[in-house]
């Protein structure tokens, strides 16, 4: 195999040489308990109080209100609970078509359990339809929980606006900002939002370590109980290393964030024009919407994505699709598909997502791969002939009975 | 990542006989654009020999759905098309050295395909045709579910969405899924009260009532529509002891290759579906 281009930051970052150089005394030198009486372990809970603050400089908010979790889906968890067992009398949550499993996997749950969801949908560039939201918002409302910016196709919702809606009615409004932190400024100081969680691994920290914050004042109840760790919201000894980890990271992704938003921008915009002039039968999805800058998405019409994926990986390109056949489940992406992109696109939908260790290199020889490997492909399709479809080609299946052929 | 085998991969990276046959004598098209799969299958097929000389694929689908479908030409050209059309789904997936089980149904659509070019070239209806749709998400039929459960023993929803695709996509048909397997699963048991290995195993004591309705089943559901689609048919005449005896129809009937049709096809479904005892007879009308 080549050299590696690794194009799918959305799914996971490396962990930056500085964050390990960090870690490193923690595992085998200083591996004392934080909640210890003796300076050995006592001192650790200083670096955990630095990384502490590191996280909360590039959120914009007090140390205090930072919580240090496992992941990002413990803290979207812990986010949706804590909102409805400090409010027993309000049964109703809000929330959208196009968020990540860490959201979505709970609701059948809550249904279960004689909550009602309202899930508000988007339009077909993936931006969310501001007055079915508002129309959303009761005085039964719990919870508003919204990603910030899409896991799939980057597209980036509101939040601030979105918070502000929620407390003029004295709703409390969560945001899984996974994909936004460390792309976008975020300065909650200035916002009305109440929970936002985070995930260690998408900004350069090692996979095991996330942060919630939790507004001061907010009523919380922990998700995980136990000890007096984290103030008293999250019980369990402390994975020094891993905090003192997110923390450097942290720090980093401050720095690094005009970086970010101008040169990695650059490095996507070149990728997706590229793309898109190279290869015909294409479609930008999301691509009229307010984006992260690190994302692009794109469906290669007639074509199959984990097909693309495979001979993507051959030549050691790393990206994800929105394909059925990459999911397990049989059927493609439902962020595409709540945007209404048809599924002959979905099925086709590759996303390449950068990091400020990329390079233009990278993306000029991604600009090579991919013309032949989707021409190989098209060449074997059936509903491909030359430059172009095959006219009349067959659309739907024999029994022509299925939803999306008779819908 | 899906865990292939080395095969699945090698036929992907490159995949044999792909396009479009020179003489299109009988061209399969299964799948479509929206369910994310679709396969065409065209045969050249030498018409005296009844042999396949050529079999060409063009494939829109994931790396296993490529590499079934090279397969299934590799495995069909040469063979009568008779031979062809006794691969089963489980042959192809063989061949490839296994596939993950959440993929089986880019085996079966291979052998969909393999069926539909054959009866394309016959010009005959494919047998599915008129059985009623149970999954309406990928459009799937229960003859379909039925037999694909049967072939590969299946026993669970999981399993039939795994190789059909049926109810994987809303999941309305799932209680109509499940109704499928009892129903498969109720006369195994009704034919085998002592727990049987699975249809069609050995030593199964039956009644002479529950021997004659299974072998009534068998051809009514199996037998008789696949000599339907090569324009034949069969009728049963009697019973005697394990003597199946039988009247062959139409095309089957002037048929010189019927006595190997019988003996090869007609005993091994009876065999494989009712008892290994059974030996059939062809009695004149």
């Amino acid at each position: 195999m080549s050299e590696l281009i690794y194009f799918d930051s959305n799914a996971t970052t490396k962990t930056a040489p500085e964050v390990v150089e960090a870690m490193l005394p923690f595992f085998s030198e200083r591996y004392g308990n934080p909640s210890s009486m003796y300076p050995f372990g006592g001192e650790t809970a200083r670096e955990i109080r630095l990384a502490r603050e590191k996280t909360a400089a590039l959120l914009g908010c007090d140390p205090r209100e930072i919580i240090f979790t496992s992941c990002g889906t413990e803290s979207d968890n812990t986010a949706i609970w804590s909102a409805l067992r400090t409010q027993p009398d309000r049964r109703h949550l809000v929330t959208s078509r196009v968020e990540h499993q860490a959201i979505l996997s709970n609701l059948p749950l809550l249904r279960k359990m004689g909550y009602r969801v309202t899930e508000v949908g988007v339009d077909e560039n993936g931006r969310l339809l501001w007055d079915q939201f508002l129309e959303a918002l009761t005085p039964d409302t719990a919870l508003a929980t919204f990603l910030w910016a899409n896991n799939e196709t980057g597209v980036v919702f509101p939040v601030a606006e979105m918070a502000e809606a929620c407390a003029e009615r004295g709703i409390a409004f969560h945001t899984d900002a996974v994909q936004a932190v460390g792309k976008i400024p975020i300065n909650l100081s200035a916002t009305k939002i109440d929970l936002l969680s985070i995930s260690g691994h998408k900004y350069h920290a090692p996979k095991g370590v996330g942060a919630l914050y939790v507004r001061r004042g907010l009523k919380f109840s922990p998700f995980l109980i136990g000890g007096h760790q984290e103030n008293g919201r999250r019980g369990g000894t402390e994975n020094v290393p891993y905090i003192v980890g997110a923390g450097r990271a942290a720090e980093l992704a401050l720095a690094n964030l005009a970086d970010e938003n101008t040169r990695v921008r650059a490095l996507r915009d070149k990728l997706e024009k590229g793309l898109i002039s190279a290869v015909t039968h294409t479609r930008l999805n999301g691509g009229g919407a307010e984006r992260v800058p690190n994302t692009t998405n794109i469906s290669f019409e007639y074509v199959e994505g984990e097909a693309i994926l495979l001979h993507l990986a051959g030549k050691g390109l790393c990206a994800s699709s929105g394909s059925a056949c990459t999911s397990g489940s049989l059927e493609p992406s439902h962020v595409l598909r709540a945007m209404g992109v048809p599924f002959t696109a979905a099925h086709g939908s590759i996303r390449l997502s950068l990091s400020v260790h990329n390079t233009e290199a990278e993306v000029d020889r991604a600009l090579s791969i991919f013309p032949p490997i989707i021409a190989k492909l098209r060449a074997m399709s059936p509903f491909w002939r030359g430059d172009g479809p095959a006219p009349g080609s067959l659309l739907t299946c024999e029994t022509g009975a299925c939803q999306v052929c008779d819908p | 990542m899906w865990d292939y085998t080395e095969k699945v991969k090698e036929h992907f990276e490159n995949p044999r006989n792909v396009g479009v046959v020179d003489r299109i004598d009988g061209d399969g098209q299964v799948g479509s654009l929206a369910c994310g799969d679709a396969l065409r299958l065209t045969l050249q097929v030498d018409r005296g020999a009844d042999r396949i000389e050529d079999a060409r694929f063009q494939t829109f689908g994931c790396a296993s759905a490529i590499a079934s479908s090279s397969a299934l030409t590799e495995m069909i050209k040469g063979k009568t098309l008779d031979e062809a059309l006794r691969v089963t789904n489980q042959d192809i997936a063989d061949f490839l050295g296994g596939l993950p089980r959440e993929k089986m149904h880019c085996s079966v659509l291979g052998r969909e395909a393999l069926e539909a070019a054959v009866a394309n070239y016959r010009g005959v209806p494919l047998p599915a045709a008129n059985s009623p749709i149970v999954c309406e998400c990928f459009g799937v039929t229960e003859r379909e579910i039925e037999r694909v459960a049967r072939e590969n023993r299946l026993t669970t929803a999981e399993d039939v969405t795994a190789y059909t695709k049926a109810g994987g996509g809303c999941g309305r048909c799932a209680a109509e899924i499940e109704k499928i397997l009892a129903r498969l699963a109720d006369r195994g048991s009704e034919a085998a009260p002592q727990a049987a290995p699975a249809p069609g195993g050995t030593g199964r004591k039956l009644t002479f009532l529950q021997k004659a309705r299974l072998i009534e089943e068998a051809i009514r559901e199996e037998i008789a529509p696949a000599l339907m689609h090569d324009g034949g048919d069969i009728e049963l005449v009697d019973i005697v002891g394990d003597e199946v005896q039988v009247t062959l129809k139409g095309a089957c009937a002037a048929c010189p290759s019927s006595k190997r049709t019988l003996a090869d096809f007609v005993t091994g479904k009876l065999r494989e579906m009712v008892s290994e005892n059974i030996t059939v007879k062809e009695v004149r009308p």
